[in-house]
């Protein structure tokens, strides 16, 4: 079996949940490796746009931020921001969008947090804020999270909601007013946790290789149901050879 | 030669007032007017009210440098460069600035709805959140600010019942500014303005501002821009002020000219942590220099070469940038 390190893991396990068709909505670091490898694997119709305006990229080299001059190169069409959140709420495309998100905290709706943490008017730590991130758990069909898995960060309640998941439950989006879609798995370093159908409710859907259900749930402050759990399949050679020598030959986010 | 054309000193001790509620074009590394935010803090303007969607560098330099009291704004990043920008968030943390969060497409559409002239713009985006909830300026205190609206946001029923789909809407109050900058490729002489690339917000920014100042890679004859008007953004009676910058964006990215330098960009971000360094930083890349051009001879040629655009792609092919 090839060695592979936990970026990797992470960039296949995400690109695995990408569809062919698919109108991935990117945001920087692993998630722009994921939809890379996708469109390069298992989802070549696929397209890769962002929130900037920037609509099917060519992305020849890895952009380090979402306005990187590299995701306006060979476009379909450049745009602006306007543009690029009306692709997600439009009714002819919105449906098709899948987004990949990353967050500081997630509770067990999967709902988000990267504004702050503490309290709001005096946080310990202030993080960016929303950015496009809230617009697109607003609108889209559906988003995949990208979550570093310790205690701190899968917590009971958030100490602020930026982006919505399944907000307190079934039925909380249609209550609040928010257009269908959520939060669909949560891709971390140890595990891949879905939501059930019925309760909304976070649970663990599969491990990695060397990491067992016990450990998942020691780096979280809320229990979520484990009796799903399977092994999640380790990255093929060709998976790795992609991810490596198509998506990021530079070592940018793989390192 | 057109009475806008003028000096970056001129246009900003003209047009930028201790206090004003001002906008920034960009985004994160790309097309900030950078030259414009360095001569801003050289002047030593104070109170700025910001107005800001995800515009990284020069929100960070302007906060940095102590030139801003608040901030309406949805992300304060750089991408990789700065996973959260760092003079931003020591002065959120130490009080030094009140923020109040949108988020990326609530800002545009408060950019739009000032460039439209309407009072607000429906979305559904941000419904349920924390963003609805938590307001940083107060009602009282919105109330007794005439350049403020009395709300941070409304949330209603949809008044048109369930057509589009959607049962409530959150309003977004408009924003307009007392002067915006932005910095584009191309303009002529009366102001007429061509972006290549993505425009960002930059469009509805500019049409919010009650003053508009645009600074450019080249200033161009007029006929160079009609000539092929399908891709000019700005019609020039927007404009009260035309500055000609080479690399005017620089250290961030403008695309087809240069790309942002990553060399600038990661010691700024070092220098930022740590008090004495910024200190010093400021000191001698910007009230060290006299104007933009004085900068870009201190970073060096190399560093220019080193970040000038492939025509084929638009940035630098290669360019290494860990």
């Amino acid at each position: 079996m090839p060695e592979y390190s936990l970026t990797e893991m992470m960039a296949v396990a995400a690109a695995r949940e990408i569809r062919d068709g698919d109108i991935v909505f990117c945001g920087t670091g692993i998630s722009m490796l994921a939809a890379m490898a996708a469109k390069h694997i298992s989802a070549p119709n696929s397209v890769i746009f962002f929130e900037t305006g920037a609509l099917d990229s060519k992305l020849e080299e890895i952009p380090l931020t979402v306005a990187d001059s590299r995701v306006m190169f060979w476009t379909s069409v450049n745009s602006g921001l306007a543009d690029s959140f009306a692709v997600m709420q439009n009714r002819k495309t919105g449906k098709n969008v899948v987004a990949i998100l990353g967050a500081a905290q997630i509770d067990k709706y999967g709902n988000l947090n990267s504004t702050a943490i503490g309290e709001y008017s005096k946080p310990r730590v202030r993080l960016p804020g929303s950015g496009g991130a809230c617009d697109v758990a607003s609108f889209v069909g559906r988003f995949i999270v990208f979550m570093k898995h310790r205690r701190e960060r899968f917590v009971k309640k958030l100490d602020y909601l930026t982006s919505p998941g399944w907000l307190d439950g079934p039925g909380g989006r249609e209550r609040a007013g928010l257009p269908e879609g959520g939060p669909s798995v949560v891709v971390t370093d140890l595990a891949i946790m879905r939501f059930d159908e019925s309760t909304k409710e976070m649970y663990l859907a599969g491990y990695y290789p060397g990491v067992t259900p016990e450990q998942v749930l020691e780096n979280m402050e809320f229990t979520v149901d484990v009796s799903r759990a399977r092994e999640v399949p380790p990255p093929t050679a060709h998976e790795l050879q992609i991810l490596r020598e198509r998506c990021d030959p530079q070592r940018l986010i793989l390192r | 030669m057109s009475e806008k054309v003028m000096s970056l000193k001129e246009a900003i001790e003209k047009f930028v007032f201790d206090g004003c509620h001002i906008s920034i074009g960009g985004f994160t590394v790309n097309r900030n007017p950078m030259a414009a935010v360095y001569e801003i803090i050289r002047q030593g303007k104070k109170n700025l009210h910001l107005y800001a969607h995800s515009n990284g560098q020069g929100v960070d330099e302007l906060i940095g440098a102590g030139c801003v009291k608040k901030v309406e704004i949805a992300y304060g990043a750089n991408g990789r460069f700065a996973p959260v920008c760092v003079r931003f968030r020591k002065a959120v943390e130490e009080g030094k600035i009140a923020v109040e969060d949108y988020s990326n497409y609530q800002m545009t559409l408060r950019f739009l709805a000032g460039a439209m002239g309407v009072p607000f713009l429906p979305t559904r985006s941000g419904l349920g959140t924390s963003i609805v909830d938590k307001w940083t300026f107060s009602p009282q205190e919105r109330k007794k600010d005439a350049k403020l609206p009395d709300q941070k946001l409304i949330v209603m029923e949809n008044p048109f019942g369930s057509w589009g789909g959607a049962t409530k809407v959150l309003l977004l109050p408009a924003i307009f500014t007392d002067v915006t900058i932005i910095h584009v490729q191309k303009a002529d002489p009366l102001g007429t303005a061509r972006i290549k690339g993505l425009t960002f917000a930059d469009v509805e920014q500019a049409k919010s501002a009650k003053y508009l100042i645009v600074t450019c890679e080249e200033l161009v004859d007029p006929a160079e821009l009609r000539e092929d008007p399908n891709q000019n953004q700005i019609p020039f009676f927007c404009v009260d002020a035309v500055v000609h910058v080479p690399y005017g964006a620089y250290p961030t990215a403008c695309y087809g000219y240069y790309d942002y330098d990553p060399i600038y960009l990661n010691q700024y971000r070092e220098w930022a942590e740590d008090e004495h360094q910024y200190k010093e930083y400021l000191n001698k890349f910007v009230y060290g220099v006299k104007e933009h051009k004085d900068l870009l001879s201190l970073v060096g040629k190399d560093r220019l070469e080193m970040i000038k655009a492939d025509p084929r792609t638009g940035y630098a092919v290669g360019l290494k940038r860990r």
